[in-house]
C-alpha cells in the first residue's frame, strides 16, 4: 500500500458527522492530514510553509550537513546496540528507529542552556546535548541507572516511569521562571525546557496534570510527544480519540502537529516553540507524528499485533532518505560528504562496540554508596556486612 | 495437566474464573492482543472477546480507579499491573479507596477485585522492573495479599482471589514464571493458608514468591550436611498463617525469614515479631532476617549479589544454629 492509496482510502472515509469521526473506525496505516507541518515530503521535495520557512534561514549549509550526520549516526549507534543486546551484551535495548528525524529536529532545536527530560528511548537527543552513547549502553547492559551527569549535559536521566518526567520539566520550568531566566530578551540567559514522552504517556495522569501546571503557570516548557503510533502492543486509539496535538487546546495553550519524520519541519516548529517559552509567552504542545520502524524493544515481538504492510507504508517515508535526497537535489552535500559520514559511522559502531565489551561490571559496593548524602547507619552497617560476606568467599577459592 | 508453567497455569486460572463466572473481567495494559508481556494473558481476549478482556489505556490510577467503578455496578476485575514498579501511580487508590470501602460503607459495599503483580527480580532487568512491594500492602488494612510460589498455587489461588468478596493484592513471581509444575485435580489449600513445603527439625525457614524454590534448595544443600531445614511457603501475606508458622517454629525452636524485599520495615520484621512473640519459650536462637539490602534496587549487574541465594540462606542458617 502506497502513500497514495492510504489517502484514497482516507477520502472514502470522509467523516459525516462529529460523531461518525469520532466512532469511525480507524485507518489502517496512519496519517498526520493536512494539520501537519511538513517542509519536506517523503520524496525529498520542499514544502514552502509561510510560518516556518523564516525558521529556517539561520540553518547554514554546515548546520544542516550536520542534521543529516547526527541521523546517520544516531541511526548507526541504534543498529549496533539492538546487535549488542542479539549477542547478549545489553540486558535490552529500545530502538528509535524511524524517529531520528524527530529527536535530532528537537536536540539542535535546544540551546546549551535548555534543559531536557528524556524518556528511554530519546538516544538521538542524549547524542545532540552531547552525551557519550555509551553511557546509554551502561544503563541496557546493567552497569549504572544511566552514567551521565545530568547537569553537566541539561539532559535529565532516562526516566522509564511513564508520563513522570513531564511534572519533573514543568517544575524545572516554574524554577526558571523564578530564575528570572525567561523574557529577558538575553540570548544566552533566557532557558527553556523540554519534556519528551510517547503517545501511550499521554494517557497518565502525570501528563495531564503536568499539562495543567505548565499552563496555569506559563512556564517555559515544551511538550515535545513522539507520536510513533504504538505503546507496545496499543495502537493511538486505545489511548485518544481526538489526534494528540489538539489536547492542549484544552489546556489554554498551543499544540501544533509536525512531521515526525520530517528533520526540517521538527527543527522549524521546535525552534519556534522553546523561542517561544524563552520569551515568556508559555508552553506548547508538539505532537511530532512519526513511526517506530521496530519493536518495543528488544524483548518484544510486534508480529502479535501489528501487520508489516503498515511497516512497509512508513519505509517510504525514512527520515534519513528524504534528507538525504533533498540534500543532493540542492547541492548542499555530495556523494564524497555522504561517503565520509558512512565512515565516520563505522568508526562509531566499532567504538561502540568496544567500549561496550569492554565496560567493567560495577563493584558490589557502589549499590551502597549514593543512596543518601548524609551517612545512614544502617547502610553503612549492610555495607560493611556486605564486604565481609563477600571476603568470606575469596579465601574458599 | 503435567508440566504446567506459572504462567500458563494462572492463565488457565483466569480462563476457569471466567468461564464460571460472567462478570470476571480482565483490565489492563497490552493484556488483549499481545496477551500481557509475560503472556499471562495469551488468548483470553480472543476467547472471551474485548468486552471481558480490555487493553486499557497508559494509565495505572485509571485502571484501578475504574476498576473500582467496575466492581460497585457488580463486576468482577482482575486488573494486571505490567511491572511491579509501576503501581505506584495506583497506590492512591489501592490505599484509600480500595482497601477502605468496605469499612466505610459499614459494610454496604464490597470490592472484590484482584490486583495482579509480576513481582520481583532476577531477570536482568531495567529499574522499576523488580521490585518487591509487598510490604506496601500488606501494611495496609483492608488489603488481602498472596503470592502463589508454584503452578499449583498459581492456578487454585488466583480463582480463590477471584471468588473472594474482598480485593485481593496477586503476586506472581516474574522470574518462576516458566518454572514448570503438576497441577492438582482440587485446591488443597485456603486462599489464607500456608504450606509446610519441606518439613525438617532443625530450622524453619520462612519464605514465599520467588524465595521458596531458593529456600528449598538450600534445605536440600543443608541436608548433604545433615541440617534439616522445614519450609514454609507463607502463600498468603496478609492474613498470615500463624498457626502453622508457630507450631513449626515451637518444634525447630529456630527460623530464618527469606524475602527479595529489603529487610528494614519489610514482612520478615512481622513474622520475627510474631515468631517472639508465640513461641518465645521454645527459641534456641533470634529470628533472622535475608533479604534485599536497604538501598534502591541495583543495575541488573549488581542483582545477584543484592539478592538472597542460597547461600545468603545457608549462611543465616549457619548463624542460627551457632547459637
Ligand atoms: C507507569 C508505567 N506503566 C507501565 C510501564 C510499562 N511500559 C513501558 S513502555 C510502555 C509503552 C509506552 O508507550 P509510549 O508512551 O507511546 O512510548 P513509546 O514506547 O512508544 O516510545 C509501557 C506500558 C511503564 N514503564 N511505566
Ligand atoms: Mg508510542
Amino acid at each position: 500500500m502506497s502513500d497514495t492509496d492510504v489517502a484514497a482510502t482516507e477520502a472514502e472515509r470522509e467523516p459525516r458527522s462529529e460523531l461518525d469521526r469520532l466512532t469511525a473506525p480507524v485507518p489502517a496505516v496512519q496519517d498526520g492530514g493536512p494539520e501537519m507541518v511538513q517542509l519536506l515530503t517523503p520524496e525529498g521535495q520542499r514544502v514552502p510553509n509561510a510560518d516556518y520557512d523564516a525558521v529556517l534561514e539561520s540553518l547554514t549549509d554546515d548546520d544542516l550537513r550536520g542534521f543529516y550526520r547526527d541521523l546517520v549516526l544516531i541511526r548507526r549507534v541504534d543498529a549496533e546496540a539492538t546487535a549488542l543486546q542479539r549477542q547478549g551484551e545489553l540486558g535490552i535495548w529500545a530502538s528509535l528507529l524511524g524517529q531520528e528525524a524527530a529527536q535530532v529536529g528537537s536536540g539542535r532545536a535546544l540551546k546549551p542552556q535548555d534543559y531536557a527530560f528524556p524518556t528511554y528511548r530519546e538516544h538521538g537527543v542524549a547524542w545532540c546535548r552531547g552525551v557519550d552513547p555509551l553511557n546509554l549502553l551502561g544503563l541496557f547492559r546493567g552497569v549504572n541507572h544511566g552514567g551521565w551527569d545530568p547537569n553537566e549535559k541539561n539532559f535529565h536521566l532516562y526516566t522509564i516511569v511513564i508520563g513522570a518526567q513531564t511534572l519533573h520539566a514543568t517544575g524545572y520550568a516554574m524554577g526558571v521562571q523564578r530564575d528570572g531566566a525567561v523574557g529577558t530578551g538575553d540570548d544566552l540567559r533566557d532557558t527553556a525546557v523540554i519534556a519528551y514522552f510517547g503517545d501511550g504517556a499521554t494517557s497518565q495522569g502525570d501528563v495531564s496534570e503536568s499539562l495543567v501546571f505548565a499552563g496555569v503557570t506559563n512556564a517555559p516548557v515544551v511538550f515535545f510527544c513522539q507520536n510513533n503510533q504504538w505503546a507496545i502492543s496499543e495502537p493511538n486509539e486505545r489511548q485518544t480519540r481526538v489526534p494528540l496535538y489538539q489536547r492542549a487546546s484544552g489546556f489554554g495553550f498551543p499544540g501544533i502537529r509536525v512531521d515526525g519524520n520530517d528533520v526540517l519541519a521538527v527543527y522549524a516548529v521546535t525552534r519556534a516553540a522553546l523561542d517561544h517559552a524563552r520569551s515568556g509567552q508559555g508552553p506548547t504542545f508538539v505532537e511530532a507524528f512519526t513511526y517506530r520502524m521496530g519493536a518495543h524493544t528488544t524483548s518484544d515481538d510486534p508480529s502479535k499485533y501489528r501487520v508489516s504492510a503498515e511497516v512497509e507504508v512508513w519505509k517510504h517515508r525514512d527520515p534519513i532518505l528524504r534528507f538525504k535526497a533533498w540534500l543532493a537535489h540542492e547541492g548542499k552535500a555530495d556523494h564524497e560528504f555522504f561517503e565520509a559520514v558512512e565512515r565516520e559511522a563505522d568508526v562509531l559502531a566499532a567504538h561502540i562496540r568496544e567500549g561496550c565489551l569492554s565496560m567493567p561490571d560495577p563493584a558490589g559496593t557502589e549499590m551502597f554508596d549514593h543512596v543518601y548524602v548524609e551517612p545512614h547507619p544502617l547502610v553503612a552497617k549492610e555495607r560493611a556486612e556486605f564486604t565481609a560476606y563477600q571476603a568470606s568467599f575469596e579465601g574458599a577459592h | 495437566m503435567p508440566g504446567t508453567t506459572i504462567a500458563k497455569a494462572v492463565n488457565n486460572g483466569l480462563r476457569a474464573a471466567m468461564d464460571k463466572d460472567a462478570r470476571v473481567l480482565l483490565m489492563g495494559e497490552d493484556i488483549g492482543k499481545l496477551g500481557g508481556v509475560f503472556r499471562v494473558t495469551e488468548g483470553l481476549q480472543k476467547d472471551f472477546g474485548e468486552e471481558r478482556v480490555i487493553d486499557t489505556p497508559l494509565a495505572e490510577a485509571g485502571i484501578v480507579g475504574t476498576a473500582i467503578g467496575m466492581a460497585l455496578r457488580g463486576y468482577r476485575p482482575v486488573v494486571e499491573i505490567q511491572f511491579d514498579g509501576f503501581v505506584y501511580p495506583a497506590f492512591d487508590h489501592i490505599i484509600s479507596q480500595v482497601a477502605k470501602m468496605r469499612a466505610r460503607s459499614l459494610g454496604k459495599i464490597t470490592l472484590p477485585m484482584v490486583i495482579r503483580i509480576p513481582v520481583g527480580g532476577g531477570i536482568g532487568a531495567v529499574e522499576h522492573h523488580s521490585e518487591s512491594n509487598e510490604a506496601y500492602f500488606t501494611h495496609t488494612a483492608g488489603l488481602r495479599v498472596v503470592c502463589c510460589a508454584n503452578p499449583g498455587d498459581a492456578y487454585w489461588m488466583i480463582q480463590q482471589a477471584i471468588e473472594t468478596d474482598d480485593p485481593v493484592i496477586f503476586y506472581e513471581p516474574k522470574r518462576r514464571y516458566w518454572d514448570k509444575g503438576e497441577i492438582p485435580e482440587t485446591a488443597e489449600l485456603g486462599l489464607g493458608d500456608a504450606r509446610v513445603c519441606r518439613p525438617g527439625t532443625d530450622v524453619t525457614l520462612l519464605a514465599y514468591g520467588p524465595m521458596v524454590k531458593t529456600c528449598l534448595q538450600a534445605a536440600e544443600a543443608a541436608d548433604a550436611e545433615g541440617k534439616s531445614l522445614e519450609v514454609i511457603d507463607l502463600r498468603s501475606l496478609s492474613p498470615v498463617d500463624v498457626p502453622t508458622i508457630v507450631e513449626s517454629v515451637r518444634r525447630t525452636g529456630r527460623a530464618v525469614v527469606v524475602h527479595e524485599a529489603p529487610t528494614f520495615g519489610g514482612l520478615g520484621g512481622e513474622l520475627a515479631a510474631t515468631i517472639m512473640q508465640e513461641c518465645f519459650y521454645s527459641l534456641e536462637a533470634p529470628v533472622l532476617r535475608v533479604g534485599g539490602y536497604n538501598i534502591p534496587y541495583p543495575p541488573a549487574k549488581l542483582e545477584d549479589e543484592f539478592l538472597p541465594d542460597l547461600d545468603r540462606v545457608l549462611d543465616a542458617v549457619d548463624r542460627s544454629l551457632a547459637h
